[in-house]
């Protein structure tokens, strides 16, 4: 089934937050942001900007009824900077106009005094000085500190990952209308739509009741909009129930590049021992994140780091450490994988400098390591792993000795190009890792004409959740999809949502839309057995037809729900899913947090321009667990646009900071995300065949965050293709591999070794 | 008051000409299938449809609307997405949706305008060219491979064209509502009425060409400035051939340097650098003077054009002068040229069988991205030997820039490894690179070095390219 919204899409019909029909009287609003990273607030000046025409008010913190407070896991982020400045582009004043055009013109006007203080960018730097958002955690299993003396090799090194914007096309936004008795309706472009109610409540100073969150769809989220849309929710919420009048902020791209988080670059240390046969029995990791000003959802992102410490792997012997460092960087958040991708990066690197030093492939290790069902990871949950059966399946299928052997044979006989290929093995786990947030609600209407409502708390934003949801209330009802309709996904009709993240949004509520239709089924077969005087458990619903013993009947789907109707019995259900069995102690660093593992490999082949030092991507070909796939398509695209994000993040995508904790790379033009020529030739999907049951709704496993990992396996083939032309490149495991990283790898300017260049790459640019 | 059709309708508006043409779509018109991405002609989710009479012809070219004032569409035909619109699906959204190429959706619009595009140019119905039409569409979402293979079916519609004029062949066959077939005469009949351009404003105006970078640089005043609109001036317009010379009006765009019959002729391979030149919607907008005046030391199109030792003429409308493009930058963004002066005419000497010419150009991503290095090389060789050679660079210095040193060694000696080692060790004493967004200063020189063995590498194959590289 295709996405229900292809139609509209296409059209141009879609609504989006800026397409909504503005409500007579609406203001817009824009905000003065901080031009530096760190710093006190001597003096603000405002009068000028009051002046210019259009203006209404400027609200600043002292405006605040309620708290002045949009952190979610921990209370250290204001909504307005009060005395002190954090990050360049954190909120100062929030100016409201009776246009768009006004209010920024306005901000322009406003003036701040702010007395600069140090600035940190670099996140072993705040580490050495102490400023952790949290205190640090540790993973462990066996006794790492023992199995050293059992290794044959022992090699270690660090790992550097930069960051990645989230791209999302459609900017940030928010709109706030007033309601009767001091209520407020929001639209928000947010996959949190409750983080984002409960967020205005705050700031107002008022209960979650009086405001609500309402969400059409989002033009991409990736984790950008989980807990980053809560900021300009709060702004309008402020100005409109303090104007009374409806206020509107749309970020222009700027705005949003300077002002959001991204996802976390890290620095990382690792040490790795493998006996003579390359079993590796030890692993230790220290993980840098670099969290930037604000907790935000860092030291979940931490969690989950740590949760994927040891990738596909086995490890007997492991200690992972990780902390999450304050620095002046816009708190950075959530972003397609969460913390997993950056661990994995570590493990490949780690396994890929074992292998260079010992001049084997990489992959004779990786596939000796794979993890087996039974084998327990460091956070004490046993595998149920799909590891080995992918990988096999990859290499038989993909004819990996035959691929081989062309990388050989044309990298013999070339000079100015070279190829490297790559194994990228992924498992990745489903689930909140705070094992609270595993909980969805749903609301099922059948209207008396047979038509159906669905509700759920699960935002689209293109990944196609809607339409997942909408092929399970068809499935369980048997009626044709085109009776059902999704609803807006609103606080109102579904309270106390979890946010649409962690790749568990369809299983949460579709479980959720599923329980509510059984119920509604089970009513209305009970009235269908009283219909036909006979037993429930003769009858069935099947393609809108009410069947007695598998023989169809006079009922149909229809007439079915308007005799329930008559006799009195509920068409609507509400129902409540809580994922079993996960669970996980804190104090003990163990527990069982995932519903399941996604498991796939990735095998790419990439080609290296040895003369210009520019590159592409001739495949990526996979083997992905699926489980069973309740929608090919939908799925495909989640893995096709999964794969070249994340080779957009391993290879293009540089967040340049300057030491002043600027963002240089603060638009389009300086900042790239993969366009139709950088994706891969071909990218082949093979469904890995699985009949084991899960926890996934209808057998169909989460998909939206595990195929972004695929795309690491796209910086080893360009790092084996650098190593093909210069065997001794003293490359760095330091990603993204862009043009300059592998030109320079290519001709290593002399002298100058094993640099690090993103630790260089966040602090090079002039500060101007 | 300026006129146009848009969609299917003739609409007129008194807002400023330097009104951008997707303010004017979403917040005057209410047509919000035009979306908003970026502002600066870099995500293409503004994409529409202009389309101008030229002689005989009706010809269609994607615009970003972002970067579009209103001053140049006196007398045009804006197409937004709701003028592509028919009761069910067009067969380009049909492919769209057939091959799942939408996810989130607010690219999409604009996917489906560039592809409108493609349907409505002469361009030779092949998947490439179908590809092609989209380089200035980003999606986030979908990774492009499913945009590909919708790309691919868009093609396949085009397929029995045989040469029929696009607007009556998509009309036809239903690719696009019949009313584009009636486009041509209510064009015509706009264009007999008052031109928008002809009055010249008092003081000192802005000059505008394509607004490609004007829009992005100055995007917060661009609205209010008195504009002095250059893009549809008949006279700036054009690429001709003149005895020996190549002569290119100052409006000329890129894609008309792309199609032009006298590069094609003595430059086959101009096209294909044109391709590393920014995407296609920006490439109908932007003009080859604006690139020039816009100085950015690393503009593709001056570095080309310095090799090739272009000679502009200006004029301030009633005194017009000539200078080498090689004389008209002084320092960082500074130009040799009065504020009323623009560039009307460019123009350079044909090459003959002796001449070589190559560009080469590294960005971060190969499309649509500025480069962190460009170089141009234009070379006369005669029995192996070089009687001429001018290398230029960009992104090496506050200004794009010749290589007089490293060029001038050249001359006099036969091709060889040694010759071309010597001469990329004299251009990075003339070079100056700075740190910056686009790389380091130690990428930068290593880069030029590498780009000037490239076009060697490129010009005559025979070299020993290990003893190059090495």
């Amino acid at each position: 089934m295709k996405n229900i919204d292809s139609s509209t899409h296409v059209k141009g019909q879609s609504l989006y937050l800026d397409d909504i029909p503005l409500v007579a009287g609406t203001l817009f609003g824009a905000a003065f942001i901080s031009p530096v990273a760190h710093g006190h607030i001597e003096q603000l000046y405002l009068a000028e900007a009051m002046q210019q025409p259009g203006v209404v008010r400027i609200f600043t913190h002292k405006d605040i009824t309620g708290e002045n407070q949009i952190g979610g896991i921990i209370p250290d982020e204001p909504l307005l900077a009060e005395h002190e400045v954090d990050f360049c582009g954190m909120p100062i004043a929030f100016v409201v106009a009776t246009s768009d055009h006004a209010a920024r013109a306005a901000v322009r006007k406003i003036k701040a005094a702010i007395e600069p203080l140090p600035v940190i960018t670099d996140p072993r730097v705040a580490h050495a000085q102490g400023e952790l958002i949290v205190p640090p955690r540790t993973f462990k299993l066996g006794a790492p500190e023992l199995a050293w003396e059992h290794c044959e090799y022992v090699v270690e090194g660090s790992a550097d990952t930069n960051g990645q914007e989230h791209l999302y096309i459609e900017t940030q936004c928010a709109y706030a209308i007033p309601q009767e008795n001091g209520e407020l309706k929001i639209y928000s472009s947010t996959q949190s739509p409750t983080a984002s109610q409960r967020t205005a409540a705050r700031v107002l100073g008022v209960p979650m009741h009086q405001v609500e969150v309402d969400v059409i769809r989002l033009g991409g989220g990736f984790g950008g909009k989980e807990d980053q849309a809560n900021a300009w929710v709060a702004l309008c919420a402020l100005a409109a129930y303090h104007l009374g009048k409806p206020v509107k902020y749309v970020l222009d791209r700027l705005e949003d590049m300077q002002m959001t988080g991204k996802r976390h670059p890290y620095s990382s240390d690792f040490k790795i021992g493998l006996d003579k046969d390359l079993n590796i029995l030890a692993y230790e990791v220290d993980f840098y994140q670099n969290a930037g000003a604000a907790a935000d959802l860092s030291p979940a992102i931490m969690e989950r780091t740590l949760f994927h410490t040891t990738s596909t792997y086995f490890i007997p012997n492991v200690r992972a450490t990780a902390y999450s460092c304050r620095t002046h960087l816009p708190p950075n958040t959530a972003f397609r994988g969460f913390g997993g991708p950056q661990a994995k990066f570590v493990m490949e690197s780690a396994i890929a400098k074992v292998a260079e030093e010992l001049g084997i492939d990489a992959c004779v290790i990786q596939k000796k390591n794979l993890n087996k069902t039974g084998d327990e990871f460091p956070f004490g949950q046993k595998a149920v792993s799909e590891a080995h059966a992918c990988w096999h399946k990859a290499e038989s299928l993909y004819n990996v000795e035959t691929l081989r052997q062309e990388v050989q044979r044309f990298n013999a006989s070339n000079t100015l190009l070279k190829k490297g290929l790559s194994f990228m093995p992924i498992c990745f786990g489903i689930s909140f890792t705070n094992t609270s947030m595993n909980q969805a609600r749903a609301l099922v209407h059948v209207y008396y004409d047979g038509s159906v409502k669905v509700s759920t708390g699960a935002v689209e934003m293109g990944q196609g959740v809607n339409t997942k949801m909408l092929q399970v209330a068809a499935q369980v009802f048997s009626i044709n999809p085109a009776k059902v309709r999704m609803q807006t996904t609103s606080t109102n009709r579904i309270a106390n949502t979890s946010p649409s993240a962690a790749s568990a949004t369809a299983d949460l509520n579709g479980k959720a839309v599923q329980l509510a239709c059984l119920a509604i089924v089970e009513r209305l077969k009970q009235v269908a057995a009283q219909e036909l005087q006979a037993p429930e458990t003769a009858i069935e619903l099947k393609n809108e037809q009410v069947l007695l013993h598998g023989e169809e009947t006079a009922l149909d789907w229809k007439k079915l729900v308007t005799a329930a109707f008559l006799k009195r019995v509920s068409l609507s259900e509400h129902a409540h899913y809580a994922t079993p069995e996960v669970h996980f102690d804190k104090k003990t660093e163990k527990g069982h947090p995932f519903a399941y593992h996604v498991y796939g490999t990735a095998i790419t082949v990439a080609t290296v321009d040895c003369v210009r030092g520019t590159y592409s991507v001739d495949a990526v070909k996979v083997v992905h667990d699926f489980g069973a796939s309740m929608n090919p398509t939908i799925d495909r695209g989640q893995i096709e646009g999964g794969i070249v994000q994340g080779i957009g993040w391993m290879t293009l995508e540089e967040l340049l900071y300057d030491q002043a904790g600027r963002l240089r790379s603060n638009t389009l033009s300086t900042y790239k995300i993969p366009d139709i020529y950088s994706v891969p030739q071909e990218i082949a999907i093979d469904a890995l065949d699985t009949d084991t049951d899960n926890l996934a709704i209808l057998r169909s496993k989460a998909v939206g965050e595990p195929p972004f990992m695929y795309g690491i396996g796209t910086y080893f083939a360009l790092r084996n293709a650098i190593k093909a032309f210069n065997p001794a490149s003293p490359l760095a495991f330091d990603a993204p591999l862009t043009p300059e990283k592998v030109l320079l790898g290519l001709y290593p300017p002399t002298g100058t070794g094993a640099t690090n260049l993103h630790e260089t790459s966040l602090s090079r640019v002039a500060t101007s | 008051m300026l006129k146009f059709i848009l969609n299917n309708q003739e609409v007129s508006t008194t807002l400023p000409t330097g009104t951008v043409l997707l303010d004017y779509i979403r917040y005057d018109q209410h047509l919000k299938g035009t979306k908003i991405g970026c502002r600066e002609g870099d995500c293409g989710a503004c994409t529409v449809l202009v389309g101008e009479l030229t002689g005989a012809q009706l010809r269609y070219r994607s615009f970003t609307s972002c970067l579009t004032p209103l001053g140049n569409l006196q007398g045009k035909h804006v197409v937004t997405v709701e003028g592509l619109n028919q009761k069910g699906l067009n067969p380009i959204q049909q492919a769209i949706v057939d091959e799942s190429a939408t996810q989130c959706g607010f690219c999409t619009p604009g996917f489906v305008m560039s592809l409108a595009g493609f349907c409505l140019s002469e361009k030779e119905a092949t998947c490439q060219n179908a590809v092609a039409a989209v380089d200035g569409n980003i999606c986030r979402c979908t990774g492009y491979k499913s945009i590909e293979r919708a790309a691919a079916r868009v093609a396949h519609l085009l397929e029995e064209r045989n040469g029929e004029e696009p607007t009556t062949f998509v009309a036809q066959r239903q690719i696009l509502p019949d009313y584009f077939a009636g486009i041509k005469p209510r064009l015509r009949a706009l264009a007999a009425e008052a031109r928008l351009n002809g009055r010249v404003p008092d003081g000192v105006p802005q000059f505008v060409g394509g607004g490609t970078d004007l829009y992005v640089q100055k995007h917060e005043t661009m609205r209010e400035l008195t504009a002095q609109f250059l893009f549809d001036q008949p006279s700036l317009r054009g690429i001709t051939r003149e005895g020996n010379r190549c002569v290119i009006g100052g409006a000329a765009t890129v894609t008309d340097l792309a199609e032009s019959t006298v590069l094609r002729e003595f430059f086959p391979e101009f096209r294909s650098f044109l391709r590393l030149v920014s995407s296609t919607p920006i490439r109908n907008m932007a003009t080859v003077a604006g690139n020039f005046v816009n100085a950015s030391p690393i503009g593709d199109l001056t570095i080309m054009f310095l090799a090739l030792n272009a000679q502009l003429v200006l004029s301030d409308g009633e005194m017009a002068r000539q200078m080498a493009l090689r004389e008209f930058y002084q320092g960082y963004k500074q130009l040799v040229k009065t504020p009323q002066e623009s560039i009307t005419a460019i123009w350079f000497e044909l090459p003959d069988a002796h001449t070589k010419f190559n560009f080469e150009k590294v960005s971060k991503r190969t499309h649509l991205d500025i480069a962190s290095v460009n170089s141009a090389c234009h070379l006369t060789v005669s029995d192996g030997f070089i009687t001429a050679a001018s290398l230029s660079a960009g992104g090496v210095g506050p200004t794009p820039r010749l290589l007089p040193k490293a060029s001038t060694y050249l001359v006099g000696r036969e091709i060889s490894e040694e010759i071309i080692l010597e001469s990329v060790a004299l251009a990075q004493l003339e070079i100056a690179p700075i740190s910056d967004a686009r790389g380091t200063e130690t990428y930068k020189r290593l880069l030029l070095s590498q780009l000037i063995k490239a076009h060697f590498l490129t010009l005559f194959p025979q070299l020993n390219a290990t003893k190059l590289l090495r």
